[in-house]
């Protein structure tokens, strides 16, 4: 028996009819199982919801913060569609940050949205709503990080993020995932483009033990295009595990997606992505790109791209590659007189270059670079030892 | 004085013997040429220099100033001195030059400091504009670029012996001089961090390269032989009358190989 029932969800602050009526959908439904397509190749079947509680991310806000409410007002805000049981749960448990651009309103610097999250067998439920009104433009950061020390804590997050961009509004959105490495995500994300809007979700994933990112980009409005950019990397048993939908939904639409990913020691990484372009979206260019690198032979990555076209007039495109590090790039900068350990984070970290340089994270980026050199260095470290025989 | 001494070398590739001992001595300062027709094992021969993965050796000794170079990783041959001019530079997509070189100078113990100041000295002596200091490697550039980029390198990184092959290949006329003015005022350079003029080993099919890079020694490459050993005189005879003069008689295993390669063999 799980901790999330009903009568918990009353318990939170607010709208409580439509948190328990939540709940009670959560409690007749069940759990996924890898059975179903949607969660192939996932952890989902070991995940244990009885040795979690509901429990409350401490969520910090920084930057300019006019238009940022913790307390909504309007449930309705949040009755989007759930497209799985922990959507739902997020429902019924969240804790909600809603930025509200007003029309032809301008954020100038990005807003940076920190969870911490902290306590054995907590369950934390962030909800982040964007909604951006028209001809406005915001860059919105959200962090997940564990608290200091409890880095090997269990824990569980469940964050929804729900995106609206009104006609020619600008949303520029990164998650950067640390969570502790015991911890486990499952998360959504659902971006809906109005008429020539322009919409960009990124997403760093670096911790976790399973981390799953359900991306929905959908642009319903004619001339809106979307961009989807994601750093991922894996090591020790962690998994990270991608689904992203490039969904067509107006004439002259346009989404490109680029996803990185390295998995090393005994790791898995999984992406798999769909482009639909449905019957009246006309003149559409979509682009999907899924490049993955396998850096231990213990490692394993899949890339799963899909394309459901529903109409001629389109320009589509969808690349996927898994791979160890090329042995001609290694060669080149080993001849020039680099370590091959050091030549192998010069690769790894060019590899992800392309995406942190469009990344909207401004003076995260060396931070981050710095962090995927640690995690390669780590791992580096434990290879010679291996090889000179001390211990770990 | 520095030397690179190459005894009895033979080496295959995929199974194939492509080397079939090769015996060369290059001295700091020393300018060979090694030419040969497609197919000869050029590029097997710097290949296996600078320890290449999937070529093997199968028997003979490389070494540098006495040290066996064949038993060092590859980057520990090129700490020892030795450097290698690609024929096709590989593109490194998002990796710096200034990073890549960074790291070289560190591994071999030398200062960092003042690198960009040297990287922008180098490049305006071989016309490589400087904006392309600022691309990842390789990426993007034309193959004179690409030339003109091995060249920086070699200049920044100092080495004791040069392994150009085919600098000339995929280069404009106007690269091709700036590339080999360098690479020749470098062999004839006392300045040299070590006091050395630098040492070259110049594979290439063409004698354009040797008309701005003077080489002192002119070898010919033959299915995988030297068949023959001269002075630039080598080179010129060579114009005139083609690889095909000079070919060694087809042996067994390399017939097979030489029925594609004849059209290149006589002609130059």
């Amino acid at each position: 028996m799980s901790a999330f029932t009903p009568d918990a969800a009353r318990e939170r602050a607010g709208w409580t009819d439509f948190r328990v009526a939540a709940a009670e959908r959560f409690a007749a439904a069940e759990l996924p199982s890898p059975d179903e397509e949607i969660w192939r190749y996932s952890r989902i079947d070991q995940l244990d919801l009885s040795r979690f509680v509901p429990g409350i991310a401490s969520t910090s806000i920084e930057g300019p913060t006019d238009f940022v409410s913790e307390s909504a007002d309007d449930p309705e805000l949040f009755a989007d569609e759930t497209p799985d049981v922990f959507a739902e749960l997020n429902r019924a448990f969240m804790t909600p940050v809603v930025i509200r651009v007003p029309a032809g309103k301008i954020v100038a610097e990005p807003i940076v949205v920190t969870h911490t999250i902290s306590g054995s067998g907590t369950a934390v439920f962030p909800r982040l709503v964007i909604d951006a009104g028209e001809d406005s433009e915001v860059t919105v950061i959200e962090v997940f990080v564990a608290a200091d020390g409890t880095d090997g804590d269990e824990a569980l997050v469940v964050p929804v993020l729900q995106v609206h961009a009104a006609q020619a509004a600008r949303v520029k959105y990164l998650a950067v995932n640390e969570v502790g490495s015991q911890t486990w995500q499952i998360g959504n994300q659902q971006s809906v483009g109005q008429r020539d809007s322009t919409t960009l979700l990124a997403t760093v994933t670096l911790g976790g033990d399973y981390v799953r990112a359900r991306t929905e980009a959908r642009l319903s409005g004619q001339g809106s295009s979307t961009k989807q950019v994601a750093l991922y990397f894996a090591g020790d048993n962690q998994m990270h595990d991608f689904r992203t939908i490039q969904d067509h939904d107006a004439p002259k639409t346009t989404s490109d997606l680029l996803f990185k990913g390295a998995v090393q020691d005994t790791a898995a990484s999984v992406y798999t992505g769909l482009i639909k372009i449905r019957k009246h979206a006309h003149g559409t260019q979509a682009d999907q790109t899924n490049r993955n690198l396998t850096l231990s032979e213990g490692a394993w990555a899949e890339s799963v791209p899909n394309l459901d076209i529903e109409t001629n007039d389109v320009k589509c495109s969808h690349a996927s590659t898994v791979g160890p590090i090329d042995e001609e790039q290694r060669f080149y900068l080993e001849s020039r007189g680099v370590r091959p350990e050091i030549a192998e984070r010069l690769v790894v970290l060019g590899f992800f270059e392309e995406v942190i340089s469009q990344l909207p994270a401004g003076a995260l980026a060396d931070d981050l670079r710095e962090r995927v050199s640690t995690k390669l260095d780590l791992t580096g470290t434990r290879k010679q030892d291996k090889l000179t025989g001390a211990s770990a | 004085m520095s030397t690179l001494e190459i005894r009895g070398l033979r080496a295959s590739v995929a199974g194939k013997e492509i080397l079939k001992g090769i015996d060369l001595t290059i001295k700091s300062g020393e300018v060979h040429a090694v030419m040969g027709p497609n197919g000869a094992g050029k590029s097997t021969l710097s290949a296996i220099i600078m320890g290449k993965p999937g070529y093997e050796v199968l028997e003979g000794t490389v070494t540098l100033d006495g040290v066996d170079m064949l038993a060092l990783a590859t980057w520990e041959r090129a700490i020892a001195g030795l450097h290698l001019v690609m024929q096709y530079p590989t593109e490194v997509p998002g990796v710096r030059l200034d990073a890549v070189l960074t790291e070289a100078l560190s591994t071999r113990g030398r200062s960092t400091d003042g690198l960009d100041d040297a990287l922008r000295s180098e490049a305006g002596k071989i016309g490589f504009e400087e904006r392309f200091l600022d691309r990842p490697l390789n990426v993007d550039l034309s193959g004179g670029e690409k030339k003109r980029n091995e060249t920086l390198q070699l200049a920044i990184l100092e080495p004791k012996i040069a392994i150009l092959d085919e600098l000339d290949s995929g280069l404009d006329i106007d690269a091709l001089r700036d590339c080999a003015r360098r690479v020749e005022a470098m062999s004839n350079d006392l300045d040299d961090s070590d006091g050395q003029p630098l040492g070259v080993l110049a594979i290439t099919h063409y004698n354009r390269l040797l008309e701005e890079l003077k080489p002192d020694h002119v070898h010919i490459l033959a299915q995988g032989r030297i068949v023959e050993s001269g002075g630039p005189e080598l080179a010129t005879q060579l114009e005139t009358d083609g690889y095909a003069a000079f070919a060694a008689a087809p042996d067994d295993d390399a017939a097979d190989a030489s029925a594609s390669a004849l059209g290149d063999l006589f002609s130059l």
